[in-house]
């Protein structure tokens, strides 16, 4: 690409800045979603905006040791990196972002990144809730991303690539060309993991309300929470944005990726709002055998 | 204002425990001055975080106040179970001599700005156990109270009432009770430390 570093950077902000608040105003939309769907009202679409103002605002602050001011940055350094080696936009300079030289690997990678910082973060706060949430988490990760990574070697095998663009290149030209129609076992499998991902119901056994009451952020207070909520956005619609990329054929222009990303998005919502909690061992039972096994025929299809 | 750096000295610990909790005093933070403390203010009035802290069985009107019925979270408020990231402490109901310890803990460990929200009668004034041995009768001698909700036991539409009177406060930047008990600190200990005998924690809890 000839253009220039700087120029490129200040489209990684804007870019960024866009994604942000996209990612926050979906957050807010499936809170309203969620009211509803139990009956009430629900806060207004913007508030995880104001909460965050507030967190940020927050005047005092303690911290636990250096893994626990590290923790938060790399939680958000694992959203941003993951979202800026994913081209949002094909075509657009501005929303392609740093995706010539990212790959699928790459961008597994940093999902895993994020999470792993955190736990480091979360395990110094010391308090025992944290502790048995970084546990359920990493042993719920570690499940969903067998699906994930088969879909991700199938589709790898289908496009013989790695490459994020050239794998939305090769679904252009009609809806059929997307990888959900030509290649649909590896498509549920990864939605599949989506779920988890996402972990709303019946995957949310990290922050399970009703037992660990938050997880593995239970110490994080005023800065440190900030960032973790701007990361909840960022990172919330840099996967959506893969995934439809990956299996929904990306996106030529913003509305479409809007569009997109809201209805993958609704995937989770809806089967969160209709299912209770599974619990821990059940949820990684579940992942290791339905999903895993769908993606590992969806390979085998592909092999023979 | 002179910058006195006293230390506490946690002298109800046993001697190798006080090397373990901190022992710099509290100190003040004063509000941000003109348009950016007006906007914080706003932000902090629109999303009050709670911790419910069920004393008593005033307590019980909470979960109300969450439900279909009531739906506080129309107003931007939500329940969080942590006192690190909840600004609002709501004491609902009688607090006992054992749960005060408890109550003082939490308190102290909300970060700044934080309110206090007292729920029913036996918090404010000892209510139907004003002659108890074992309940206190004025929390606020122990945790400075922003808003008070009276009743025995006070409806989810009281507690909403506060809550919006709480708003309204924070909004004019008079709730800044925090600083007051920094301010007060040594009152607030004096009186916490003659109630609780079996005193084993930090005398900051930060
Ligand atoms: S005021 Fe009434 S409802 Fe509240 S704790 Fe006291 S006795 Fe219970």
């Amino acid at each position: 690409m000839d253009t220039p570093l700087l120029l490129k950077i200040l489209y990684a902000i804007i870019s960024l800045g866009v994604i942000t608040i996209w990612g926050l105003t979906l957050n807010g939309v499936v809170r309203k979603i969620y009211a509803r769907v139990q009956g009430r009202i629900g806060p207004p679409f913007w508030q995880p905006f104001i909460d965050i103002i507030k967190t940020y605002g927050k005047r005092t602050a303690v911290a636990h040791g250096i893994m626990f001011f590290l923790g938060p940055v790399f939680r958000i350094a694992g959203g941003i990196g993951t979202y800026l080696f994913i081209p949002a936009i094909i075509g657009s300079t501005v929303f392609s972002n740093f995706s010539v030289s990212g790959d699928v690997l790459l961008v597994m990678y940093f999902i895993f990144f994020g999470q792993l910082g955190m736990a480091l973060g979360a395990g110094e706060s010391g308090h025992p809730y944290s502790a048995i949430g970084v546990a359920r988490g990493l042993a719920q990760m570690t499940a969903f991303e067998v699906p994930f990574a088969l879909s991700i070697i199938a589709l790898a095998i289908q496009y013989k690539t790695l490459n994020i663009t050239a794998i939305i290149m090769a679904q252009q030209g009609g809806f059929l060309n997307w990888t959900i129609f030509t290649n649909p076992l590896a498509t549920i499998a990864a939605l599949i993991a989506l779920l988890g991902m996402n972990m709303h119901n019946p995957f949310s056994v990290v922050l399970a309300p009703q037992e660990i009451p938050i997880g593995p952020p239970t110490e994080f207070h005023g800065s440190y929470l900030g960032l973790m909520q701007t990361n909840r956005g960022i990172f919330n619609a840099a996967k959506l944005v893969l995934f439809m990329n990956l299996f929904f054929g990306g996106a030529t222009n913003i509305f479409a990726m809007i569009i997109k990303t809201f209805a993958i998005y609704m995937i989770s919502v809806i089967v969160g709002v209709s299912f209770p909690r599974f619990r821990v061992d059940q949820s990684i039972k579940f992942f290791l055998s339905v999903p895993a096994v769908i993606a590992l025929i969806s390979i085998i299809l592909l092999i023979i | 204002m002179k910058k006195e750096h006293k230390s506490l000295l946690n002298t109800d610990l046993p001697d190798f425990e006080r090397d373990y909790f901190c022992d710099t005093y509290p100190q003040e933070v004063k509000p941000l001055k003109g348009f950016i403390e007006k906007f914080l203010n706003w932000a902090r009035a629109q999303s009050l975080w709670i911790l419910g802290f069920g004393t008593g069985c005033g307590a019980i009107e909470l979960r109300p106040l969450m439900t279909a019925r009531f739906d506080m979270f129309r107003y931007g408020m939500a329940p969080r179970p942590t006192p690190r990231q909840s600004c609002v402490f709501i004491i609902g109901g009688y607090a006992s001599i054992k749960t005060l310890k408890r109550i003082v803990r939490s308190y102290e460990q909300i970060q700044a700005p934080k309110f206090v929200l007292a729920l029913g009668s036996c918090t404010i004034n000892g209510g139907m156990y004003f002659d108890s041995y074992n309940t206190i009768n004025r929390i606020d001698h122990y945790i400075p109270v922003d808003v008070y909700v009276t009743g025995c036991m006070p409806r989810p539409e009281a507690i909403i009432a506060g809550l919006r009177k709480l708003q309204e406060r924070i909004m004019q930047g008079k709730a800044e009770k925090a600083n007051d008990y920094i301010k007060n600190f040594e009152w607030y200990k004096a009186n916490q430390k003659k109630i609780i005998k079996d005193w084993n924690m930090p005398d900051f809890n930060w």
